[in-house]
Order: structure tokens, then sequence, then C-alpha cells
């Protein structure tokens, strides 16, 4: 079966596999930075009252349907079929932009509820992670808009391949993140 | 010679399609997220307390990350030295050393107090 990670385009692969685990490191920092502050509201709002569960529910299948829509654009940029790769990453474009647009309503919405990063450590340490992580998914979609030009005017040749295979590699990365973030900074905010 | 990173052989005739494997992922990823989503929900009713409930929405988390890891990011497919692998799961150890290492330490910050600070704090807290 092909393989994401091994594909052996080159070993270019592994160096951005090692590239995101550095990333990995990161996102740790941040996480540990809200688990230790997350009861540090400043008596301003704290997560159970500010966050919505539908709303996370929604932006996390958007984003689990775009890392799945990914994988079919990768099936079949392997397979050498052009239009198909184009579709499903236009498709996993259009899911990320949907996340990403939910996401930064959600920021303004908590900034216009006065809850915004400057108002308490959680505030300031649910932004940092959360945002960080919506930083990563603006980056991708730009990455995804230039491999789909690439794609459409070279067609799928080694090095535009090897580019769309490291596109898939971070994309499936940020989901993993993004697991966490619903699970810590969502779920558990309405448990504890 | 260049040692091989990465390696370059052929998938294996009969494994599970590509598609399959993609589809798996998300089927399972779409469970456990619903799972984890139930847990919250209805711990009232479980009775679940809250530490209780949200031991199991980190281990579903963890669950769905191997998941993905499987599934989405194909790091059980390596052929030869297991690099990426290796790479995942030393890192892993960097991530739980940071998080549980951070929240150990300010956890228990009241026993590094120096005393004048233990007793500003006891007068605060009225006592022990």
């Amino acid at each position: 079966m092909e393989n994401i990670a091994t594909a052996g385009e080159d070993d270019s692969l592994f160096g951005f596999w090692v590239y995101l685990m550095t990333d990995l490191v990161i996102f740790a920092v941040l996480f540990a930075t809200f688990t230790v502050l997350r009861n540090n509201t400043f008596g301003g709002p704290s997560g159970r009252e500010l966050f919505s569960l539908p709303s996370a529910v929604t932006e996390t299948l958007l984003l689990l349907t775009s890392s799945f829509t990914c994988g079919l654009a990768a099936v079949a940029f392997r397979r050498g079929v052009r239009t198909r790769a184009i579709i499903w990453f236009a498709v996993t474009f259009a899911l990320g932009a949907a996340f990403l647009a939910r996401e930064l309503g959600e920021f303004s919405g908590l900034a216009a509820a006065g809850a915004g990063w400057q108002r308490s450590a959680f505030l300031s340490s649910f932004f940092a992670l959360v945002g960080a992580h919506g930083l990563h998914i603006a980056v991708g979609l730009l990455w995804m808009a230039v491999v789909m030009v690439q794609i459409w005017f070279r067609g799928l040749s080694a090095a535009v391949v090897s580019k769309a295979a490291r596109l898939a590699l971070f994309w499936h990365f940020l989901d993993v993140v993004w697991i966490f973030i619903f699970s810590v900074v969502y779920l558990m905010s309405r448990l504890v | 010679m260049k040692p091989a990173l990465t390696s370059h052989v052929a998938p294996p005739p009969g494994g599970r399609g590509p598609f399959r494997s993609y589809a798996a992922g998300f089927i399972l990823s779409l469970v456990l997220t619903a799972a984890a989503v139930s847990v919250v929900v209805y711990a009232g009713p479980l009775r679940l307390g809250g530490a209780a409930a949200a031991a199991a929405v980190l281990v579903l988390a963890v669950v769905q990350m191997c998941v993905q890891a499987v599934f989405f990011l194909h790091l059980l497919d390596e052929k030869g030295p297991r690099w990426n692998l290796v790479f995942f799961a030393s890192t892993l150890s960097i991530v739980l050393i940071i998080v549980v290492g951070s929240l150990w330490i300010m956890a228990h910050l009241n026993y590094n107090m120096m005393p004048e600070q233990v007793n500003a704090y006891m007068r605060r807290q009225g006592g022990i």
C-alpha cells in the first residue's frame, strides 16, 4: 500500500517529519502553559462559561473530514490522477477555510464579549495555543493553494508530488494536534 | 554509501488499499470523537466524577492519535529502520516530560515556598 510518511520520494519527507516533531514540542509547551493556567481566570469568565460545545464539535468535524479528503487527494496524486487530486485538495481547502472562519468568528466573539487575551492568564494561554494552531492552518491553506496551482499548470511531476506529499503530512499532523486541543481545551473545560 | 533514511521498497501486494486505510481512519476517528463528546455530555447520568471523565477523554484522545498515526500518517508501514516512528516516539516522551513535568511542579509550589511565604499563605487561607 502507499505510504505517506515513507513513500520514498526523497529524504526530504523524512526531514519534514523531523520538522513536524519540533513543531510538536512547540505545541507541547503551549499545552503545558494552558493546562497550568487554565483556572487562573483573574475573576473573569472561565472556559466552561465561554466555550460552546456544539461549535467546537462542528470545528472538529470540519477538520477531521478535511484530513480524510486530504488523504483522498494523496491517493489521487500518487496514482497520477491530476484532476481528482485537484478536486480533493479543493474540498480539503474549503473545509479548512470553513474551520478557520469559524475559529476566527469564535475569537472575535470572545474579544467582543470582553474575553480577549488580555483578560486573564487563562485566556492568554488559550489564545496562544489555539491561535498557534489556527496560524498553522492558515499557512497550510496558503500552501495548499500553491500546490493546487502547481498541479494544474505543471502536472504531477516528481517535484510537485514530493511537495504535495509533505503538505498532506502537514495537514494530517495538524488534525492530530487538534484532537488534543478539542479534548483538553473544549471538552475538559466542561468537566472540572 | 549514503545510509537510507526512508525506504524505497514497493508496497507489499495484497495489503489494504490506500483508500480503505483512510476510510477506516476517518470512521474510527468519528466514533472516538463521538465517544469523547458523550463522556462529557453524559458524565452526570453515568455518575462519572470530573477526574474520571477527564481521564476517559484523555485516553480517547490518545487512542485517536494512534489511529490517525497508523491510518493517516502510515507510521507502521515503514520498511527497514523505522526512523519516522522512532522520532515520533522520542518526541512524545519529550512532550510528556514538558506537560506532566509542568503540571507536577506547578501543582506542588506550596511545598516549595519559603517559610515566611508559607505563613502568609496559611494566614490567607485561614489555617491548613
